[in-house]
């Protein structure tokens, strides 16, 4: 029988006609149903944190059910009798209820707490693959820049979420918000207070955020997901390197049914794991925690991850304040607020248009690039990733210290050192890695792969046996790109004329940015690296080099002819 | 998956294949999808009534065709194991809701299990469902690839001119340019709503006027010992190296006034306690007049971002901001010695009352708390 050797019900194609009567949905749909969606592992990033978003969306309205933003002072005596008695507002009350007294009330709060860490997890590493891949440029801009809008609004979001049960911790970090925002010049202290309704704490903090966190932020974030998704449809999915992939193509499979069950399922793994940790992790345990008070605190305070750079950079800024005309700046708060998330943010929602500027490339890419084949990208993303991650790690001194038994102010230093140096070694080692593998695919596609399979000649001299790589491998490798020269600093004609476009310090800014962007190991060479490094690598590898040419084949690549493989044993599978 | 790989080992004639593939040497093919034998049939199909399709390519199975017997077997057996998987998560399903139907919370104990009974019920449901879709797409569906062309975004020049024409052509009709009074009184009457949004948000909260530059305390407020809220004399606070919170009488529980009004107390052994007299602006805001029998009083917010200082050690009287671990002197008027913190914890001047019990001389001679732009 043949798969498609059945009668659709009635009710299906019935209620399907009368659909079609009156939208005419059948051709759009039937294209819709055959869209191709390119297969990647890297693929799926962006959807756990569509998915992640989705299990918010439906354990936050079930949250809200139960939840009373209200500060209002109330004394509790409810199920949790280590509590008893004691003032708290309604928030945090209502928040004890649902972990105590509604059923699957502790299990949808730490799916919610879970969900909102994974999603923004998700949304970073998602955006780590679209960097590192390239998967930004033309004709991709605008759905970066909507990427890096939805990681901010998700920060903001995440705050004043965990902020609403009103507990000791969270309380903690809402005061460290308000600090920073009164450190703003001129208009810091009337933000504060307008946003607080007065003094901190204040009666009207939860009840803002709340509408913040429930209505504005996710609707933002709903609209913004949704031009994502249509953007990312109507633009075509971005394809690995790989045989039969070009830029005129999309290769992979229809979006009925199998995109669909796969992603069907994917949803389902994502939300069964958020469920297991939410079931055998805590998180979050804000009755632990206690209500807030502005006299309290508790040591090793950690904010949720995505807000640690925040706080690491709190930390590694020493103290620096300027005063003058009777005012203060207080710039040990200000820079660690603004000046690292600005950065990171800003940088990655300027670095399209820099690498545009700086390579002249505005042709539309729809092949990834693979990292190594962009090493100034890739070191950029490194370097941007150590900066963070030493902040991030930063925010996290305390503990550190306490579990490595190193002095607090010792791990501070380093911090404070490497937050300049780690980002430069970063780019520059990572620079070195990119080009050291893109020598191995010169290497590997002119030479073959080393098959492992060890070879006698009759002189009693032993090789290994490179094989040419396969067509699949060699689609991949030869997709490298060959980046363009733009005329270099002072670059001048026949008549002495500099070209117009390395004029003017920007011009020339930009020939020295085009020079390291165009640095590479061009395929057609040798493969032992271009002019400069030729030498040092002829002699490193000139023992290789007998070996391959003493190989009995004709193609002088030490490729067997299949029949001389078959008896071969490989050494290790003796 | 293990009869892909057979097949995909023995590729064409010629291509020399290494008779076991070697560990740390790449797969014949990396890839499931597309073996050479198929790739050739992977230009894209112009059928007839198609010419505007998006879709143009023709699906195309990929390895062992559907009737070979070995996948029939194969077909079979992921048939059952996706039915098995949907049966159970059918159980576990109904296992969640009897958990919620059984198992009730109010106490500690109660809602752990509620939450492990529920939760793992949940978990098995999802992942069971997950895991029957996932095997059914990849072990039962046939292994089908599509190419699609991909169109220049761009449109072409013939569509831009006409767009450019039918824009123009519609801004004439509207005399926007032609009439620029219109124009100019348009864009001026929208502005004042441009601002309203702002202007609106205004009565949020009032303005801070000098609130942030005075707390509560006042002359003869008396110090009472946060937690108990018990005033306290100098004989209650006889242990050298111990620190205590504290809290205004008439505000032991108003947020508002503690953010700015809690207060450390730190004993010191005599002679160990050396405040510097230090001024600003003309203003004394640190003496070792106003401690009282080796009693001081220093705010308890941070003047970095506001958290409560609260970890003092005993042996170097450094007391340390949890938060961003600002480390402050306090035998030496608080001064800093590590991290962002700008300036010292602001001494509170104490005395003793006609009772004996510690009270305050007079308010914090500086704001408490982090900088502000107003603060000078």
């Amino acid at each position: 029988m043949s798969d498609t050797d059945f009668d659709v019900p009635k009710a299906l194609s019935g209620t399907g006609g009368w659909l079609d009567d009156r939208f005419h949905g059948a051709r759009g749909l039937r294209v819709l149903m055959r869209k191709v969606f390119p297969d990647h592992w890297t693929f799926m990033l962006g959807e756990i944190a569509l998915w992640s978003f989705v299990i918010l969306l439906l354990t936050g309205t079930f949250l809200s059910l139960f939840f009373i933003p209200s500060m209002t002072q109330v004394t509790y005596h409810g199920s949790y009798v280590k509590l008893d008695g004691i003032k708290m507002s309604e928030a945090y009350q209502s928040t004890l209820n649902i972990t105590f007294d509604v059923r699957g009330g502790l299990l949808i709060r730490q799916i919610h707490h879970w969900a909102a860490d994974l999603f923004m997890a998700a949304l970073i590493i998602h955006m780590l693959r679209v960097f590192f891949t390239g998967a930004y440029r033309k004709p991709r801009e605008i759905n970066w820049l909507i990427g890096v809008g939805l990681f901010t609004l998700g920060l903001l979001e995440g705050l004043f979420g965990y902020s609403l049960p009103d507990d000791q911790l969270s309380g903690a970090g809402l005061r460290i918000f308000e600090g920073a925002l009164q450190g703003i010049p001129i208009v810091g202290t009337y933000l504060a207070f307008f946003l607080f309704g007065g003094p901190f704490p204040g009666h009207d903090i939860v009840p803002r955020m709340y509408i913040i966190h429930v209505l504005l932020i996710p609707g933002i974030l709903l609209a913004l997901i949704s031009a994502h998704l249509f953007i990312m449809f109507h633009q075509k999915h971005t394809q690995m390197p790989g045989k039969g992939n070009t830029e005129k193509n999309v290769n992979g499979q229809p979006f009925y049914p199998y995109f669909m069950a796969k992603g069907g399922a994917w949803f389902f793994f994502i939300f069964g794991a958020l469920v297991l940790l939410a079931t055998f992790a805590t998180i979050n345990p804000v009755w632990l925690y206690g209500p807030y008070s502005p006299v309290a605190i508790s040591s090793a305070s950690q904010p949720d991850f995505y807000m640690g750079i925040l706080e690491g950079s709190l930390r590694v800024m020493p103290a620096w304040e300027i005063n003058f005309l009777g005012h203060t700046l207080s710039l040990s708060v200000l820079i660690p607020f603004a000046l690292p998330l600005t950065i990171v943010l800003g940088g990655a929602a300027l670095w399209p248009f820099f690498e545009q500027w700086a390579t002249g490339d505005r042709s539309p890419h729809n092949i990834n690039d693979r990292p190594r084949n962009a090493p100034v990208r890739t070191a950029t993303g490194v370097a941007a990733m150590t900066f963070y991650g030493v902040l991030w790690a930063e925010g996290a001194n305390d503990v550190i210290a306490d579990k490595l038994q190193v002095p607090l102010y010792t791990i501070t230093w380093i911090a404070r050192v490497m937050v300049f140096v780690g980002p430069a070694l970063g780019y520059i080692i990572t620079k070195r890695i990119c080009l050291g593998l893109q020598r191995k695919d010169a290497q590997e596609l002119l030479h073959g792969y080393e098959s492992g399979i060890i070879r006698q000649l009759p002189n009693g001299e032993f090789i290994e046996v490179h094989q040419a790589v396969n067509e699949e491998r060699r689609a991949v490798l030869e997709a490298k790109p060959v980046p363009a020269l733009l005329p270099g600093p002072g670059a001048a004609d026949a008549n002495g004329i500099p070209a117009p476009s390395s004029r003017g310090l920007l011009g020339r800014a930009r020939g020295v940015a085009n020079r390291a962007f165009a640095e590479t190991i061009p395929l057609e060479t040798n493969g032992h690296g271009d002019v400069d490094h030729g030498n040092g690598h002829a002699v490193e590898s000139g023992e290789e080099h007998a070996a391959v040419g003493a190989a009995p084949s004709g193609s002088g690549h030490g490729q067997l002819p299949a029949g001389d493989a078959a008896e071969e044993e490989p050494r290790e599978g003796g | 998956m293990s009869d892909m790989e057979e097949t995909e080992g023995t590729e064409g004639p010629g291509v020399p294949v290494a008779p076991h593939r070697v560990i740390g040497t790449p797969p014949p093919s990396p890839r499931l999808l597309g073996s050479t034998a198929v790739a050739e049939h992977r230009e894209p199909a112009t059928a007839a009534g198609e010419d505007e399709e998006e879709v143009v390519g023709v699906p195309h199975n990929v390895g062992l065709p559907p009737d070979d017997p070995k996948m029939v077997l194969h077909g079979k057996r992921a048939e059952r194991v996706v039915a098995a998987c949907f049966t159970l998560a059918f159980f576990a399903g109904c296992a969640f809701i009897a958990a919620y139907v059984g198992i009730g919370v109010g106490t500690v104990d109660k809602t752990l299990r509620s939450n492990l009974g529920l939760g793992s019920t949940l978990a098995a449901t999802l992942l069971l469902l997950g895991a029957g879709a996932l095997i059914w797409v990849r072990h039962l569906m046939p292994n089908v690839e599509l190419t699609e062309e991909r169109h220049e975004l761009r449109s072409d020049e013939k569509d831009r001119q006409a767009f450019q024409e039918v824009f123009k052509e519609g801004t004439g009709y509207s005399q926007f340019v032609k009439r620029p009074l219109i124009r100019r009184t348009l864009m001026l009457g929208t502005l004042p709503l441009l601002a309203a949004p702002i202007v609106l948000l205004r009565d949020t909260g009032p303005k801070p006027g000098t609130s942030l530059r005075n707390t509560v305390w006042s002359p003869g407020r008396r110090l009472l010992v946060y937690g108990t809220n018990q005033p306290i004399t100098p004989a209650d606070f006889s242990a050298p190296g111990s620190m205590i919170s504290i809290v205004p009488e008439g505000y032991e529980e108003n947020d508002d006034q503690l953010t700015k009004a809690a207060v450390i107390l730190i004993k010191f052994r005599p002679g160990e306690l050396d405040i510097p007299t230090r001024t600003q602006g003309g203003t004394l805001v640190g003496t070792m007049n106003w401690t009282v029998d080796n009693i001081v009083a220093y705010s308890k917010i941070c003047t970095h971002v506001g958290c409560p200082v609260a970890l003092y050690e005993q042996t170097t009287h450094h007391i340390l901001c949890p938060c961003h671990q600002s480390t402050f002197d306090a035998a030496k008027g608080a001064e800093v010695i590590f991290g962002p913190a700008p300036r010292p914890l602001p001494q509170l001047p104490l005395t003793t009352d006609s009772s004996g019990y510690l009270v305050a001389k007079s308010d914090f001679t500086q704001p408490v708390g982090p900088s502000f732009w107003e603060r000078g």
